[in-house]
């Protein structure tokens, strides 16, 4: 075997912390060979991103420190480099995409501003050079007519076109390890196997060596060559990905790769009593020009919708962002002004004044995408869960209150003791349970889940979705369940609407729509979900 | 029936009274030994301020004449009660003095003037040396019985001068400095009140009512308060509190800011959605959700504009435009210093403690702005 290009040799990361010293990685060795893609896969917290981040010395010290180790590129060890050599292999030989596009491009510069910097300052070109090699990354990331995109802003961008920039900005020096810190996890499904489909192809073309740090196993039997598995700092199993994959050797691992969601939806009964119906939904943000800001256009986020959620039944919603979605679910549960007929319970609500909502509030409630956003952080569990009876059932004594908090507690499966604690002490399934706990302690009547898994690592997604099933089972609810995720829309819904620009492209019991899949844009969707496979241009976005 | 009781309780842990999030600022605020420091000699100062009455003052604390006690400093008795006829008593008076200690005892404070009372025993013609600087026969020249008075004592000692109208200038500075750091903290106070709810009520509702509230606090912002005040003064008496409120209509400006931009910021966060959509009126959500994060901010400005306040009141009394005549300030203090350059005491003691409180308040803030920065890492 030849000498690898990147070797780890007995790495450790330690955070000082208030005094005391904690172990983020701990003792952790692996090679990364020429050519070859290495993946690290561990859930949130596993300690895979401090690895990625302390070979290029990212990490913010002196909070961290590396207590024992030696990372060695091509034989010289980095970790020892001072900070000028560093440079010259920062973004040079060794370069990082990372999570979130919007947030790693600066938004007041444009691609080729960003881009040509890059060149500029690691191989000295000149504007015009810098600018015909800036036109040529483009179009090796597959931006299509990139003469008109070197203008662009960033915001004027999607998600996956932001990050083809970040590759592109990655790949300008012609490294030769690139590290890829989840570069998909904030973007869709359709386009996330549009991205990895670019990395795969670019990485064999250039003969590039990848670090790929991820906890969706899905996309490792895809693209790495190797896996690392992580957990609480350590690497438990290490192996070619076949291997890992036919024959796990480790706890651990066995578990991630069981962590599907998984079982049925309950059985669909039209005869349901209806409890949420929506006619004609519209949602329009007029678009306004001129010094008077006159309305010249409308986007049509929700353009026509009807919906019908029926008690104990779960609609699910799908699309690809940017398809109004959650538009239309927040339209629904009247967080935002719609037109068309609402009919809740039997009662229109859609002409309900904000305090004439109050009282249906307590029946109608929403649980949010991010666990980590949706609680306030200075807040306790308890005071979360309660902030809803103290407005609903205002003559509750605290003794009452509190009996109530312990119930639902039990019921979303977390410990009553821990309900005094502040919400940044839980994990984030923890968090998402204790966000359910916040709407189910109220009896609603009709959920609207707004993405709830997305945020989630893959095993804690698997029991959130369990949890929402038997609750509903328990109490008869109706859910609106919004995902991009087809894995849990098939373990939930069991009807469905495919959702794209505002309007439906195919609706019906989800059987029928996951077996045979009427138009090109569902059986995109359910490639890029299920076998993360990308579909001819033009049938879903960028 | 105990043993439940006894087992409920156990169940329902006591809450710690500072979150935990609080306890780490609280812990930031003391790893930061300069503005800890601070905070306590600020704090012992201004307690010992509060209490001027009884370190510095021309009456006695307590006196026992003809076995009744008396407490001059709280009540005001008339001489007659000693036999004069004044409807003050002037207990400086060696008669009364004598006539107190011939049936009696009476208790001075450690300084025996206030900060109006002029010594009329001074060796030289106002501005009067600093007691210390002379020696005893020419410190008691000027008392009827020279060097054996009784009232030549360490009592009537003038440790940092008088001023040119013969004031002891210990007195006023004690005096002004609790009057500035009681104008100060009111108008922080109330400065902050109404610029807090004025940048909730912008950030929260946005829109047109976030427009026009901020136009007008760009006009309002524009008048000149210099000569508003010089024009306010000419009309109406200058007083502590006249000038409180006219300080109040433009400092409540400097905090809207702030507190706009952070309720602007978090409205759209998940969490007030979420409370929006438990049905939480919007007065809760300002309070309950949003008000905690703008907190931070505002504390973080407070010792600033505490500090702001204060040498606004001294420089509105060096221009003779503050707190009327005869007042203890310490902008008046120097003012005399300005006119009297031959009596540099009073220059070095009115430059001390203002400097000293201005940079007591400044270590404070910036102890309080580090603690509440949760990037900032002690070790």
């Amino acid at each position: 075997m030849s000498e690898p290009l990147l070797s780890v040799r007995d790495l450790s990361v330690a955070f000082a912390q208030g005094g005391n010293q904690s172990m983020a990685v701990d003792h952790i060795s692996f090679d990364i060979a020429k050519g070859a893609t290495l993946a690290l896969v561990g859930e949130s917290g596993s300690g895979k991103s401090v690895s990625a981040l302390s070979v290029l010395k990212l990490l913010p010290y002196p909070a961290a420190s590396h207590p024992s180790g030696k990372i060695l590129f091509h034989g010289s060890n980095l970790l020892a480099m001072g900070e000028k050599a560093l440079r010259g292999v920062r973004g040079n030989k060794i370069t990082m995409i990372f999570q979130e596009p919007m947030t790693s491009l600066n938004p007041l510069h444009t691609i080729e501003q960003q881009i040509v910097e890059v060149l500029k300052l690691h191989q000295g070109l000149g504007d015009r050079q810098a600018r015909a090699r800036t036109l040529e990354l483009l179009n090796e990331v597959g931006i299509r007519e990139p003469e008109k995109r070197l203008d662009a802003y960033p915001h004027q961008l999607s998600g996956g076109q932001r990050q083809r920039v970040m590759i592109a900005m990655a790949l300008a020096n012609e490294p030769e390890l690139l590290i890829a810190d989840e570069p998909t996890t904030a973007l869709d499904v359709t386009v996330q196997a549009q991205i990895l489909e670019l990395l795969a192809g670019l990485k064999s073309r250039k003969g590039m060596s990848m670090l790929f740090i991820t906890h969706d196993l899905g996309i490792v039997r895809k693209i790495a060559d190797r896996v690392c598995v992580m957990t609480k700092g350590r690497i438990v199993e290490t192996g070619p990905t076949q291997e890992i994959f036919a024959n796990p050797q480790h706890a651990y691992t066995k578990h991630l790769l069981a962590a599907e969601p998984k079982g049925k939806p309950p059985a669909a009964n039209a005869a349901a009593k209806a409890v949420m119906t929506g006619k004609e939904i519209k949602v329009w943000f007029p678009i306004k020009r001129g010094f008077f800001r006159r309305t010249v256009d409308h986007v049509k986020a929700v353009d026509g919708i009807d919906v019908t959620v029926r008690a104990g039944q779960t609609l699910g919603v799908v699309g690809e962002s940017g398809s109004g979605k959650t538009t239309l679910g927040l339209a629904l549960a009247r967080m935002i002004s719609s037109r068309g007929a609402i009919n809740f319970n039997g009662r229109d609500i859609n002409q309900l004044s904000f305090s004439a909502m109050r009282p249906l509030r307590r029946e109608l409630q929403i649980v949010f995408q991010d666990p980590f956003g949706s609680l306030s952080p200075r807040m306790s569990v308890a005071e979360i869960i309660e902030e809803g009876l103290k407005i609903h059932e205002p003559k509750l004594s605290p003794d009452e209150r509190d009996d109530k908090v312990v119930d639902v507690l039990k019921e979303v499966g977390l410990d009553p003791e821990t309900r005094h604690r502040y919400p940044h002490e839980f994990s984030g399934g923890q968090r998402q349970r204790v966000a359910i706990a916040r709407a189910m302690v109220l009896n609603p009547r009709f959920v609207m889940l707004d993405e709830p898994t997305s945020a989630l690592d893959m095993s804690v997604q698997a029991q959130v979705v369990d949890l929402l099933r038997n609750l509903q089972a328990r109490h008869n609810l109706a859910y609106l369940f919004i995902s991009h995720d087809l894995k849990v829309i098939r373990a939930l819904a069991n009807d469905v609407i495919v959702m794209r620009n505002g309007q439906i492209v195919e609706a019906g019991p989800s059987e029928q729509i996951f077996s045979s899949p009427q138009t090109d844009y569902t059986r995109a969707l359910m490639a890029a979900a299920f076998k993360i496979e990308t579909a001819p241009s033009g049938v879903v976005s960028e | 029936m105990a043993q439940a009781a006894a087992e409920t309780t156990a169940s329902r842990p006591l809450r710690p009274w500072l979150s935990p999030l609080n306890q780490r600022r609280l812990q930031n605020f003391r790893a930061n030994r300069r503005g800890y420091w601070s905070l306590w000699i600020f704090l012992l100062l201004f307690v010992l301020s509060l209490f001027s009455e009884l370190i510095a003052n021309d009456k006695p604390i307590i006196a026992s004449y003809k076995g009744e006690i008396l407490f001059p400093v709280l009540v005001a008795y008339p001489e007659e009660k000693f036999g004069g006829f004044y409807a003050v008593t002037d207990y400086r008076d060696p008669v009364i003095q004598d006539e107190i200690n011939a049936n009696g005892w009476m208790i001075w404070p450690p300084v025996r003037y206030s900060y109006q009372t002029v010594n009329n025993a001074i060796p030289e013609a106002a501005p009067a040396k600093p007691s210390w600087l002379y020696d005893k026969k020419a410190r008691c020249s000027q008392y009827p019985q020279g060097a054996a008075d009784p009232n030549c004592n360490i009592g009537n000692w003038n440790w940092l001068g008088t001023d040119d109208q013969a004031r002891d200038v210990l007195a006023r500075v004690l005096y002004g400095f609790r009057i500035s750091v009681l104008f100060g903290l009111i108008l922080t106070l109330g400065s902050s009140l109404i610029g807090v709810a004025a940048g909730a009520v912008q950030g929260y509702f946005g829109g047109w009512t976030d427009l026009l509230f901020q136009r007008f606090i760009e006009i309002w912002s524009a008048i000149p308060v210099l000569y508003l005040l010089l024009i306010i003064s000419a009309i109406l008496p200058p007083g502590f509190f006249i000038l409180l409120g006219l300080m109040l209509l433009f400092s409540w400006v400097a905090l809207v800011g702030v507190v706009r931009a952070e309720f602007l910021r978090a409205r759209n966060f998940e969490y007030v959605n979420a409370a929006r959509a438990l049905g939480v009126p919007n007065l809760t959500i300002m309070f309950r959700h949003l008000l905690p994060n703008a907190m931070v901010a505002t504390l973080t400005f407070l010792p600033f504009l505490l500090s702001g306040s204060i040498s606004t009141l001294t420089s509105l009394d060096y221009l003779g435009f503050g707190l009327p005549p005869g007042s203890a300030s310490l902008g008046e203090l120097l003012k005399q210093a300005q006119r009297n350059l031959n009596a540099p005491w009073l220059g070095i003691s009115g430059f001390i403690v203002i400097s000293l409180m201005l940079s007591l308040l400044v270590f404070i803030g910036e102890a309080t702005r580090d603690a509440f920065d949760p990037r900032k890492t002690f070790r």
